[in-house]
C-alpha cells in the first residue's frame, strides 16, 4: 500500500514539475508557427472576421498560388538558393584548410590569429554594412548576388573556423600520422584520411551556413534589388505592396522555414554538439 | 616542448599557406571595411550629397554628444538586451532543466523547440507583428477571452507596450539558443556531485544552487555574452516589427545606425557604430580577457 501511495505521488510530481511546464514551454515556442499555417490557409473572409477563427472552416491553398503566380515567389527563392550554396561552398573550403592549420601545426602568429578569427563577432553588422556597402558601390558589385556572398563571408568564416577546429581537435592524430609514416605526404592524408572522417562535421557545418546565408536580412535588403532580392527582402516586400497581405506573407514565411527546418533536423544532433562543445569545456 | 618545437620546424609554411584564403577573405572583408569605417567616421560622407564629401575631423562625434537620440537609443540598447537576454537565460535554464530529465519523445521535443532558432529574423518579426495585431491579433482575443484585457490593445502601436512586445519576441527567439548550451553543459555535470548532496541531505533547489548552477558557470557566461553581442547587434527583428517606433520608443543604436546607413549618411552612421563597437568591447572585456587564456599554447 505504502509503495502504490508514492508512486502516485511520484506521478503527481512529474505531472507538475515535468509535464505542465514542458507544455506550456512547447505552446508558446510552437503556436506562432502553428498561427502562421493557419493564417496562410485562410480564405480572405475568415482571415479579417472580427471573431479570431482559430482553424478555418474552408481552408485553401489561393494565397500559394497567388504566391508563386502573381508574385514570382520562385524568383527570389532561386536567388536566396544561389546566395546560399556559394556562401556555403565558399566558407566551408577556406574554413576547412584554416581550421586544420589550427588544429594541426603550431606555428608562430597562431595565436593571435586564432583570437582575430575568435573575437570577429565583436564587430556589429551595421559597423560592417557601411563600409561593404560603398566598397560594393565602388568595385559595381552591388545588387549582385556576389555582394551578398562576400558580406555574409564575414561571419560564416569565423564561426566556421571555430566550428570545425573544434571536430578536428577531437580526431586523434595517430592515424595520419600512421599514413605519413607510410610515406603519404600531409595532403594525401588529410584527402585519404581526415577529410572522409570529418565529412558528417563538414556537412552539419554546411548546414549552419546555409541556414545563416538563406535566413538574413540586414545586409540583404540594401545590397539587392528586384532582380537580385532574396527570400527574406521579398517577404517584407509583400507587406509593402497593397498593404499588409498577411495570408501571402505567412504562406511565403512557411514556404522559407520547411527548407530550413528539413536540413536542420538532419544536421542537428552534431551541429548541436559542436556548438556546445567549446562553450562546456572547463 | 620538444614536439612543439619540431612540429613548428618541420611545418614550415604549410599552415601559411593553408591560412591564406581564409585570411585574405577576412583581411578584405572585415578589417579593410573596418578601417574605412573609421575614416568615414571623421569625414562628411553623405552619399545624397556626393560633392560635399570630406574630412570634418571630429564633427560627426561632437554631433552625435549632443544628439539626444542617440543617448536614448544607447539606454533603449541596455533596456533591450537586459530584459532580452536576461528573459532567454531564465526561460532558457527552465527548459534546459525539463529536457534534461528523462521521458518519451525527449529527442523530438528537443529538436522541435530549437525551431525558432532557425527561423529567420525577418519572418519571427512579420509572425509577432500578425499575432500582437491591434484587430485581428490572436494574443488580443486570447487576453480578452481570459479577461486580463477588456478592450483591444495597438500593441506595437503604443509606446508603453511596444518595447514589451519585441523583447517578447527576442526572448522567444532566444530561449532554444540558451536552452540547448546549458543542456549540454547539464549533461557534462558528474552525478557523483549530485549524490553527495543527496547524502548531505540537500533538498531540490539547494542542489540547484550548491550543484548545478556553480558547475555551469563557464557555459552560462559564454552564451550569456555570446547572446549580450548578438541581441546588441540585431537589427531585423525590431526594425521589420516597428522600425523603431512609435516615437522612437524601440530604437535601439543598432537600428538608428542602421536607419542612418539606409538613408546614405555613411559619415555619421560610422562614428555611431564604431560608438556601439566600443560599448560592446567595454561590456565583453572579461569575455575577450576568457578568449586569450584559452589559445594558450
Amino acid at each position: 500500500m505504502k509503495k502504490n501511495h508514492s508512486i502516485g505521488e511520484k506521478k503527481t510530481a512529474r505531472i507538475f514539475l515535468l509535464w505542465i511546464p514542458l507544455i506550456l514551454f512547447l505552446l508558446f515556442l510552437l503556436f506562432p508557427f502553428y498561427w502562421t499555417f493557419v493564417t496562410s490557409i485562410k480564405p480572405a473572409e475568415e482571415l479579417h472576421s472580427l471573431k479570431v477563427i482559430y482553424w478555418p472552416q474552408h481552408p485553401t491553398l489561393d494565397s500559394y498560388k497567388h504566391l508563386f503566380n502573381q508574385f514570382n515567389f520562385l524568383h527570389p527563392m532561386k536567388n536566396s538558393l544561389i546566395v546560399a550554396a556559394i556562401t556555403t561552398l565558399v566558407s566551408l573550403t577556406v574554413s576547412t584548410l584554416a581550421a586544420y592549420a589550427f588544429s594541426r601545426f603550431r606555428f608562430a602568429g597562431r595565436k593571435p590569429l586564432m583570437v582575430l578569427f575568435l573575437t570577429n563577432n565583436m564587430f556589429p553588422t551595421v559597423l560592417l554594412l557601411i563600409p561593404l556597402f560603398t566598397i560594393m558601390r565602388k568595385l559595381g558589385l552591388l545588387y549582385k548576388p556576389t555582394s551578398l556572398v562576400l558580406s555574409y563571408t564575414t561571419f560564416t568564416i569565423p564561426f566556421s573556423v571555430w566550428l570545425l577546429s573544434g571536430y578536428l581537435n577531437d580526431l586523434p592524430l595517430s592515424m595520419e600520422e600512421a599514413a605519413m609514416i607510410d610515406g603519404a605526404d600531409r595532403a594525401k592524408a588529410f584527402v585519404r584520411i581526415v577529410l572522409p572522417v570529418l565529412l558528417p562535421c563538414l556537412l552539419a557545418t554546411g548546414v549552419y551556413i546555409f541556414m545563416q546565408s538563406w535566413n538574413e536580412y540586414t545586409f540583404a535588403v540594401l545590397f539587392t534589388n528586384e532582380n537580385s532580392r532574396t527570400i527574406p527582402v521579398a517577404l517584407k516586400m509583400l507587406v509593402g505592396q497593397l498593404g499588409v497581405q498577411w495570408d501571402l506573407i505567412t504562406a511565403g514565411g512557411i514556404i522559407t522555414v520547411i527548407p530550413v527546418c528539413i536540413m536542420f533536423f538532419f544536421a542537428q544532433k552534431r551541429l548541436v554538439a559542436g556548438l556546445t562543445a567549446g562553450a562546456v569545456k572547463g | 616542448m620538444e614536439i612543439h618545437r619540431k612540429r613548428r620546424r618541420g611545418s614550415g609554411i604549410w599552415p601559411y599557406l593553408l591560412l591564406a584564403p581564409a585570411l585574405i577573405i577576412m583581411l578584405s572583408v572585415v578589417i579593410v571595411p573596418i578601417i574605412n569605417a573609421i575614416s568615414m567616421s571623421f569625414q562628411s560622407y553623405n552619399l545624397t550629397r556626393p560633392k560635399k564629401i570630406g574630412f570634418i575631423g571630429l564633427d560627426n562625434y561632437a554631433k552625435l554628444i549632443n544628439d539626444s537620440l542617440f543617448w536614448k537609443s544607447l539606454l533603449r540598447t541596455l533596456i533591450w538586451v537586459f530584459f532580452g537576454v536576461g528573459c532567454q537565460f531564465v526561460f532558457g535554464f527552465m527548459l534546459a532543466l525539463l529536457l534534461n530529465k528523462s521521458f518519451k519523445g525527449r529527442g523530438v521535443v528537443r529538436a522541435v523547440s530549437l525551431i525558432p532558432w532557425v527561423t529567420p529574423g525577418v519572418l519571427i518579426a512579420l509572425m509577432w507583428s500578425w499575432m500582437f495585431d491591434g484587430n485581428y491579433g490572436v494574443i488580443n482575443d486570447v487576453l480578452l477571452r481570459l479577461h486580463i484585457i477588456s478592450d483591444k490593445v495597438a500593441f506595437l502601436a503604443k509606446p508603453a507596450s511596444a518595447m514589451p512586445s519585441v523583447i517578447i519576441t527576442i526572448v522567444w527567439q532566444g530561449i532554444p539558443f540558451f536552452a540547448l548550451m546549458i543542456l549540454a553543459g547539464l549533461q557534462g555535470i558528474p552525478g557523483d556531485l549530485y549524490e553527495a548532496a543527496d547524502i548531505d541531505g540537500a533538498t531540490g533547489l539547494k542542489k540547484l544552487f550548491y550543484v548545478t548552477i556553480p558547475s555551469l558557470r563557464n557555459t552560462i557566461f559564454v552564451t550569456t555574452m555570446l547572446r549580450i553581442i548578438w541581441v546588441a547587434n540585431s537589427v531585423d527583428v525590431i526594425f521589420n516589427m516597428t522600425e523603431g517606433g512609435p516615437a522612437y520608443a524601440t530604437q535601439t543604436l543598432s537600428v538608428y545606425v542602421y536607419k542612418k546607413a539606409s538613408s546614405l549618411d555613411m559619415g555619421y552612421a560610422s562614428a555611431m557604430a564604431i560608438m556601439l563597437m566600443l560599448v560592446l568591447l567595454v561590456a565583453a572585456i572579461p569575455y575577450l580577457h576568457n578568449t586569450f587564456r584559452d589559445q594558450e599554447g
